[in-house]
């Protein structure tokens, strides 16, 4: 870093330092108990400087009851996520198996005449991918990547990381589900998961990413929530702007 | 891009308050356009009253939103080093960049260095700020905005209406026509057909950029990763095709945790479209990584500072740091409803931008808009991180006061100290001017002039309310 850039970068955090010498009433809230927490974070003894407490209470703790429900069971969080998706306008499978799975995908292809689709490596993508009567491109090795072969393809079928009830939300990685390009760029986006993978609420889904990837993680983490879409003109909602246009979900596994 | 419009006034701080008192005027007699605007508004209560719903309790998920901004804006001497520690082991470059001017040099010497011919950016109101696209045009580059809504208002050499609808006021007609003499199409009245048009010219760019240029709504100090929230998967393609990944945020969107995502990634959807969770939310730790198929070989993260801690400064005004502008408030304004999102001539619209606008471009210049609001407080009830919006409007006409003392008021406020205080010379006063009214009516001095230019004044009573009230008992 040039020497200019390093000073800036004191002379920013000289000023924030400098700034949050006086410390700023906490927010107006609903809650009470909260309220109490916020201010014993605030407290601080008579001319100590930066001395704001890290609060006792974590935001999210006290969302958590108010936040769109996610689901108790298995059954339940399916029946949240089959109904979000469908709100979502996003295409929704069940599959009893890989096998039926790869049959599905098979005849949507054939149905509406893919010539190329891409893939990664994954055991619940492999079957499929080996299955379909068209041409594919493996997206795999860095050294390999061409972004205008994957700009041709019809269709991209990832794996995912997780499925949110709450949201109706896939959260896909750079690391596991073939990189950044392929769940974006090809105009149809096919993600295969097992039931397993869903889980209830977003804070699951991040847990779960941050016990996974442990102290490394993906260059990319993507919620995807629905096919892209975009009200810009007169916000009428137009589907597939620039990324995908149809997102097809194909559950694999039985009933939970 | 041509000049904008807004910048120019911009750079005509002394007639900031004409232009406006202006543009009010004309906009508020252009009825056509209000009701186009308050239409496309319409649909947006209603999607967001029904995701609002699915909130168990908005109000106390509103707390935590507003505890989990607070917290991060009152600990940011800790947490964004923190922040930056976290974000370089990823691999990313942090330029920190005191203000506008030093960010636009820091990101035209990287274009420069990775010899850029093409770049693709997605939308970024941080880049509208600084005026990004005109310091890169100025050098030459050819910027495209990828956005729908930004690429609308770039062909229309216009900045954005409203920072997160930003061609809400324009027609279906006019999007055709404009794409029929920049893009050659066919034209058409299907919102659609137009956006696949944007959809086809868009592709081959993002294949072709070198460098994409994004913004960030959060950074995460826990795990030194970026936040990117968007819907139309133009800021997925940015940083996934192009070389180089150029991020600007301002250092005031830090978070402590990804926990606190889970809160605020909701919210900020429901609030601002009435989404569950927009489409696109991503978080971003640095380039790609080696066992990775794609992605960028280099990201860099300018963190801009441009009077942000200024406003931090302020005890009484910091928790405008808070939001996370989803343009909710805005959305709620009856003034930007009647006034239009150009009337502000400032990048950030509506009620928060009345309130940080002061800070960034000066007070004495940019007062005028604390007073554009009814005090109504629409905006501090819609604002999901509880910022007491239409209360620092009032901070901040105090402070001009206390800044500038205009000695006119304040002797009209002595004197009716005065009068008030002396009962006979109240009823006198009030006779008095219960008798004058009409005559004034007639004359029309110069105080009253400007105000009965747009109102009727009704006659006066014949008697007091102190005479009704005791004719009454
Ligand atoms: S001030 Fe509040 S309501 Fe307005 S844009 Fe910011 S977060 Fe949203």
């Amino acid at each position: 870093m040039s020497v200019k850039a390093s000073s800036a970068k004191d002379v920013v955090l000289a000023r924030v330092r400098e700034a949050l010498q006086v410390p700023a009433p906490p927010p107006h809230l609903k809650s009470h108990d909260l309220q109490e927490a916020a201010g014993i974070s605030n407290a601080r003894p008579a001319g100590a400087v930066g001395t704001f407490k890290p609060l006792s209470i974590a935001p999210l703790d006290v969302a958590r009851p108010w936040l769109p429900e996610g689901g108790q069971t298995p059954e339940e969080r399916m029946h949240i996520l089959c109904d979000n998706l469908k709100r979502l306008k996003a295409e929704f499978h069940r599959a009893c198996h890989l096998q039926a799975a790869a049959e599905l995908i098979f005849s949507i292809a054939r149905q509406r005449d893919w010539q190329r689709v891409a893939y990664h490596r994954h055991e619940l993508v492999d079957p499929v991918a080996s299955a379909l009567h068209c041409a594919t491109v493996c997206i795999g090795e860095p050294a390999s990547f061409d972004k205008r072969a994957l700009e041709q393809c019809d269709a991209g079928i990832t794996a995912c990381e997780s499925l949110v009830a709450q949201t109706g939300s896939i959260l896909v990685s750079s690391a596991t589900c073939g990189g950044r390009s392929l769940s974006i760029l090809p105009p149809v986006h096919i993600v295969i998961a097992h039931i397993d993978q869903i889980v209830a609420t977003l804070e699951d889904a991040l847990h779960d990413a941050k016990v996974r990837h442990a102290g490394r993680m993906p260059s990319m983490l993507s919620f995807i929530t629905g096919p892209s879409r975009t009200g810009d003109i007169e916000r009428i909602l137009v589907l597939g702007a620039h990324g995908p246009k149809e997102l097809i979900v194909v559950l694999v596994g039985e009933s939970p | 891009m041509s000049v904008h419009d807004a910048t120019t006034k911009a750079a005509l701080p002394a007639e900031a308050k004409n232009q406006f008192l202006h543009d009010a005027a004309e906009h508020v007699r252009d009825i056509d356009h209000r009701s186009f605007v308050r239409k496309a508004l319409g649909g947006y209560y209603v999607t967001r009253d029904s995701q609002k719903a699915k909130y168990r309790d908005w109000e106390h998920a509103r707390d935590a939103a507003a505890l989990a901004k607070w917290s991060a804006v009152n600990r940011l001497d800790e947490l964004l080093p923190l922040f930056v520690t976290n974000f370089e082991a990823g691999g990313g470059i942090v330029h920190f960049a005191r203000d506008a001017q030093e960010a636009r040099t820091i990101i035209v010497d990287l274009v420069r260095a990775s010899n850029a011919k093409a770049i693709i950016k997605s939308k970024c109101m941080t880049t509208e700020e600084i005026h990004l696209n005109d310091a890169l045009e100025k050098e030459g580059y050819v910027v495209v905005e990828s956005d729908l809504g930004e690429f609308i208002q770039q062909l229309r050499g216009e900045p954005p209406y409203h920072f997160v609808f930003p061609c809400m006021h324009v027609r279906r007609g006019e999007i055709s026509d404009l794409f029929q003499k920049h893009l050659g199409t066919e034209p058409t009245q299907s919102p659609e057909e137009l956006t696949m048009i944007a959809r086809r010219y868009m592709r081959q760019l993002y294949v072709d950029a070198d460098v994409g240029i994004t913004g960030a709504n959060f950074l995460v100090a826990e795990t030194g990763q970026i936040s990117i929230t968007e819907n139309e998967g133009n800021a997925r393609l940015t940083a996934a095709l192009p070389r180089v990944h150029i991020a600007l945020s301002g250092i005031e969107k830090v978070v402590a945790s990804l926990a606190d995502l889970a809160v605020l990634l909701p919210m900020l959807a429901t609030a601002g479209t009435g989404q569950p969770m927009t489409c696109y939310n991503t978080l971003y730790s640095g380039p790609q990584k080696n066992d990775e198929p794609d992605g960028p070989r280099e990201m860099h993260l300018v963190l801009l500072d441009n009077a942000r801690t200024a406003i931090l400064a302020d005890p009484e005004q910091r928790d405008s740091l808070h939001c996370i502008r989803c343009g909710a408030c805005l959305n709620v304004c009856p003034i930007f409803k009647n006034v239009g999102g150009f009337t502000y001539g400032t990048t950030y619209q509506g009620p928060i931008g009345s309130v940080i606008t002061p800070h960034l471009r000066g007070l004495s210049d940019w007062n005028h808009l604390s007073s554009a609001s009814s005090l109504c407080g629409a905006c501090t009830d819609a604002c999901p991180v509880r910022i007491d919006i239409h209360h620092h409007l009032l901070h901040n006409r105090r402070n001009a006061v206390r800044a500038s003392p205009k000695r006119l008021e304040h002797i009209g406020h002595q004197l009716f100290a005065f009068v008030a205080a002396r009962p006979w010379l109240f009823a006198a006063g009030g006779k008095l001017f219960r008798w004058s009214l009409g005559f004034l009516k007639k004359i029309r001095p110069p105080l009253l002039r400007q105000w009965l230019e747009t109102r009727d004044l009704p006659p006066a009573p014949p008697k007091s309310f102190r005479q009704l009230w005791k004719e009454r008992s």
